[in-house]
């Protein structure tokens, strides 16, 4: 410390600045102490810090860019995609300058067995441009002599169609708006301007919706279900509710899976639930109900497997409620009714808040449940991402769709923390 | 030969197999077998057809060679070999892939080109090029099996009148009860129009128009709500089994194997079958890439081919295979007519255009899964 | 509000039984599916529901052969060494880093905590699909996917989150005197550590540790797309059978891990009361 100040003086300094034994102002080593505080708890937080952003949000960040990226035909066809860019107006078929150029690049990419990267891409655009690129391009590296716009005409008529080549441009940028826009049921025509998708092909939106629809009704059931059960738990003595308390997190700690096989067991039509009411009489042999396999499976089993999500934050809030204020209540002539709805509720808020966006956000991001009882009526939006990034491998509209879903889930997180705050976040 | 191999004991038959390969084969596998002992990744389909593998192709070419395979099942879902290829960190060596798929990886340049020249010819000295069925041999992959798809039903479901032609597959008024369909559009499409009387051979020009696509819908909206969606090769005989489903279509090998090894009471619908093939290919820079090539032109030729008939009754690509087709090995079931190619089974048959399908396949998926949806 | 008072009408006398009865439905709906995989793992036909047998308690309807089917089939035992292998070392890792975390968040002079506290859940918070994405494209790149090692560090970053809440909520009830204490009398900050701090944080190491190897135990869909068939785990395991043909094993295993979730809420809850005891909350 004493090197840090090798000029101070000896005697106490004339001016009227606190310092410590050694002569340093108060201010300084505070603020010393202060930054080694801070460096202290850095130190222990980074480790971790370091670890989550290296394997789980760069790795998440960067799956989330390739919904804008779009570097095929920039770095396939570099040359025609700079030249359509500058030199053509958009109306008619190009000049032969650019029709030259695309057949030298389409040969060259032939050869090099990477043509067809373009055909996938355009064929995202539009239907058949894939079988279109990659036969022209088999053509001409074989036999393709100039003039090349008559040659690629004479392959196919749709190299005169001005709207093929708006589809090329239009897909050329480095960075690309489409698998977002067909992400929510919209595309670019090739002039530029954004259109709805056909009626047959809009799914997006649907299922969006559906998504939605799915997590409020689970959310709502698990309320209607959740609320009451908190009630009973928190009024009754401690050695009872405890024993209770075991029936609901007894199917918290249970596997995700398991209790899906569960419910596949009990609701199949050859299952535990079918064969009881066929037993009974209710139901005839041939009259088994189905209910898993479609959205009802989906919601009985996500309403099951979140329950415990609502009922811990009610049930905690409601230990905190004094008994003696219903009785107040009573006592000052409330009916149960009334003494419940304005004075028991009011205080209930906050875990009833924090219980719904807890299922709401945990449902919205649903895919195991979804995948295994859904069916065709039960999917959600993870399982169409699952479908792009495994089965059709349209990476980038899979991670468009991400984005979308994160960016939800995002907000609803935003809005638990403002209302409750995470660390007030609690388990078991 | 034939004769022989099926005469003796296992054990003598892999000794005549091995001979067998060697002879066809040459000098590639003795290098192999000098070299030290190696593991090929080799990614398949998983059940009943694995297993055909295992044992016509796993296990002679470990005894023969000394390498071992590591046998990976999947569900037919080839983003890992572009993952793998992209990022530069290839773990699969080989590859069995439909023929779809084998086009747009080989397009794309995700799968290595093969010199289909060394292929072994036939034992009676037919280049390879020739003894190969017609569309089985393509730059990149090497067909080992002719498949179809199918649709079968639980006999004890229909006592009287039973399905016998694609239009009852989707006739729920004369036959009902619940269909299990694959859940994708592929032979979905052409079932549905060939149900509707559109001849095989129109099939593909049909679904090119728009009013085609629509049409094929509208047979499948008849049975949209009869209809429990699989994903996987084994769920289709299991479902009937479980009598979840009445009718459903499937891989034929799969349902044959229901039939002939577990003695289900399933029957098969030959008529308007879609028929595709099996290939194997090897992922662009994958480890070992010499031995992976050396493991395909072992597995794909005649003896091998003909071997793995005699375990699951899938249509061997090479012509020289056939004539020594057995009896299947567990059930002694003579399986010449369980053969999709059989003539019997092949009268409204079709050929799945994989052109057509490359072309498509994202807008068919698209409108499919929507309709799905909705 | 137990027991009803004296002055209880009727009508809320019917209430009372009415909501009791709707609770008691509520928790059967929620423990009914567990009873009712325990005895059909023991039927001894490979069905899925009750044999007129099982209902008249013939013995001879019960076996034990779906748990004989688990020891003797390869696959499983293979995926539940995975299981193990993966859970016990992404515990480990998350519990040291999450509660080295922890112990930073709770000092007074924390930079930017709000932001930090953030980030380190987020793989709470992110939909698994995304993360299980994400992670694909990142561990295929840098070699770790299909391998275990990629697994174990994709269930660490999902397992500290828990670590982290829980072992903050036990230091924000941390008596700091106690380590000005320590220090004052000589100690070092990491003898501090191991003989005053970690002892009165176990039970919230503890229970974020038994969160983070349940969270790695049960985690399926990261699994789905990083694990190759060699790194199959009980969960992908069980994924597949259900998916593809769905057999009486699976309901065997259900069963144990049923069991061990019931023993994993045992530990729990002692340690609970072990932490309140050594707080000075409640008498124990």
């Amino acid at each position: 410390m004493a090197d840090a100040t090798p000029l101070a003086p000896a005697g106490p300094p004339a001016d009227d600045i606190l310092r410590t034994r050694d002569g340093v102002p108060l201010k300084t080593t505070l603020r010393r102490v202060t930054r080694r505080q801070r460096l202290i708890a850095l130190g222990l937080v980074m480790p971790l810090l370091v670890f989550i952003v290296v394997t789980f949000l760069a790795p998440i960040g960067m799956m989330l860019l390739r919904a804008v990226d779009n570097p095929v035909l920039q770095t396939q066809i570099p040359r025609t995609v700079a030249l359509l860019a500058s030199d053509w107006d958009g109306q008619g078929p190009p000049d032969e300058r650019i029709f030259a150029t695309l057949a030298e690049e389409m040969i060259q990419q032939y050869k090099a067995r990477e043509i067809a990267r373009v055909g996938t891409r355009l064929n995202y655009e539009q239907s058949g441009l894939r079988s279109l690129i990659t036969k022209t391009a088999r053509t001409i590296a074989r036999r393709g002599t100039p003039p090349w716009k008559e040659t690629f005409v004479a392959i196919d008529d749709r190299w005169g169609d001005a709207k093929t080549w708006g589809i090329i441009r239009q897909a050329s940028s480095r960075y690309t708006p489409s698998f977002f826009l067909a992400a929510v049921d919209l595309r670019l025509d090739w002039r530029g301007d954004v259109v709805a998708q056909p009626e047959e092909k809009r799914i997006y939106g649907l299922m969006f919706g559906r998504t939605l629809w799915i997590s409020a009704l689970v959310t709502a059931l698990c309320l209607a279900l959740g609320f009451p059960l908190a009630c009973l738990l928190a009024s009754l003595p401690l050695r009872q509710s405890n024993l209770l308390m075991i029936l609901v997190l007894l199917p918290f700690w249970t596997s995700l899976l398991v209790r899906t096989t569960a419910w596949i067991v009990l609701l199949q039509t050859e299952g535990v639930i079918n064969d009881l009411l066929v037993w009974i009489g209710m139901l005839s042999d041939e009259g088994r109900i189905q209910m898993i396999y479609n959205q009802t499976g989906t919601i009985i089993a996500m309403t099951h497997i979140l329950l415990p999500f609502m009922v811990l934050p009610i049930y905690s809030v409601m230990k905190t409620i004094p008994p003696t204020h219903m009785r107040a209540a009573r006592s000052l002539g409330a009916t149960p009714a009334r003494a419940f709805r304005e004075v028991y509720l009011p205080q209930t808020l906050p875990g009833v808040g924090a219980g719904a966006i807890l299922v709401f956000i945990l449902s919205v991001g649903y895919y195991i449940t979804p995948a295994l009882v859904g069916g065709r009526t039960g999917e959600m939006i993870s399982n169409l991402i699952a479908y792009h990034m495994q089965k059709s491998l349209n990476w980038g509209l899979a991670a468009a769709l991400g984005a979308l879903l994160l960016a939800a889930v995002l907000v609803l997180y935003w809005l638990y923390n403002r209302l409750i705050g995470i660390d007030k976040m609690k388990f078991g | 030969m034939t004769m022989l191999t099926r005469g003796v004991a296992t054990r003598t038959r892999r000794t005549v197999l091995g001979i067998g390969a060697l002879a066809v084969a040459g000098a590639g596998f003795a290098i192999a077998t000098q070299a030290r002992a190696e593991a090929l990744n080799v990614v398949c389909w998983g059940g009943a057809y694995t297993k055909s593998q295992q044992e016509a192709y796993y296990t002679p070419w470990e005894e023969l060679t000394g390498h071992t395979i590591n046998s990976i099942d999947y569900d037919g879902n080839v983003a890992p070999v572009k993952a793998q290829v992209e990022s530069g960190n290839v773990t699969w060596d080989v590859v069995d892939v439909e023929l779809s798929d084998a086009i747009k990886l080989c397009d794309e340049g995700l799968v290595e080109v093969l010199p289909l020249e060394d292929l072994p010819p036939a034992p009676d000295g037919t280049p390879a090029a020739e003894d190969f069925i017609e569309g089985t041999l393509h730059d990149c992959a090497v067909a080992s099996i002719v498949w179809t798809n199918i649709y079968a039903y639980d006999e004890t479901k229909f006592p009287d009148e039973k399905p016998s032609t694609i239009a009852d597959l989707f006739d729920v008024d004369t036959f009902p009860g619940k269909r299990g369909l694959r859940r994708f559009a592929k032979a979905n499409l052409e079932m549905a129009l060939m149900a509707d009387g559109v001849p095989a051979a129109d099939v593909y020009d049909v679904l090119s128009t728009p009013e085609g696509v629509d049409r094929a819908f509208a047979v499948l909206d008849r049975v949209k709500d009869h209809v429990v969606w699989w994903e996987a090769g084994a769920q289709p005989p299991q479902m009937l089994a479980d009598g979840e489903v009445v009718m459903a279509t499937a891989y034929n090998g799969r349902m044959f194997n229901a039939m002939a090894v577990e003695n289900k009471p399933f029957k098969i619908v030959w008529d308007g079958q879609v028929w595709d093939m099996d290939l194997f290919v090897i992922p662009k820079g994958a480890p070992n890439k010499t031995l992976a090539w050396e493991f395909i032109k072992f597995a794909t030729a005649t003896e091998q081919l003909a071997r793995q008939a005699e375990w699951i009754s899938y249509g061997p690509a090479r012509a020289s295979s056939v004539p020594l087709i057995g009896t299947h090995a567990e059930a002694g079931i003579e399986m010449g007519p369980h053969m999709p190619t059989a003539p019997e089974n092949f009268q409204n048959a079709l050929q799945n255009d994989f052109l057509w399908w490359a072309d498509h396949a994202d807008e068919m998926n698209e409108r499919f899964n929507a309709w799905l949806a909705q | 509000m137990s027991g009803l008072p004296s002055y209880a009408t009727p009508l809320e006398r019917l209430w009372y039984v009415a909501f009791r009865v709707i609770c008691a439905l509520i928790l059967l709906f929620l423990i009914m599916p567990l009873l009712v995989i325990v005895p059909l793992s023991f039927n001894a036909e490979p069905y899925f529901t009750f044999t007129e047998g099982m209902v008249s308690l013939d013995p001879d309807a019960y076996s034990v052969r779906w748990y004989q089917d688990i020891w003797r089939n390869e696959q499983w035992i293979h995926s539940m060494k995975n299981s193990v292998i993966v859970g016990l070392c992404a515990t480990l890792l998350a519990t040291t880093l999450g509660t080295l975390a922890a112990l930073g968040l709770s000092r007074a002079h924390m930079p930017a905590r709000t932001l930090v506290m953030g980030l380190l859940i987020s793989p709470m918070i992110v939909p698994l699909i995304i993360t299980a994405a994400g992670m694909y494209f990142f561990y295929s790149h840098v070699g770790l996917a299909q391998t275990l090692p990629g697994i174990i560090l994709a269930h660490t970053a999902l397992g500290t989150p828990f670590v982290v809440i829980t072992v903050t909520a036990t230091l924000s009830g941390f008596d700091h005197t106690l380590i000005r204490a320590s220090s004052s009398l000589g100690a070092t900050p990491t003898h501090t550590f191991f003989h005053i701090t970690m002892p009165l944080i176990m039970p919230g190491m503890i229970s974020g540790a038994l969160f983070a190897f349940i969270t790695s135990f049960d985690e399926v869909v990261v699994v789905l797309f990083l694990a190759g068939f060699e790194e199959r785990t009980i969960p992908r395991q069980m994924w597949a059978g259900i998916r593809e043909q769905i057999s009486p094993t699976i309901l065997a295993v259900a069963t144990l891990l049923i069991g061990m979730s019931a023993l994993l809420l045992v530990s729990l809850e002692l340690l609970r009361r072990r932490g309140e005891r050594l707080r000075g909350l409640s008498p124990g």
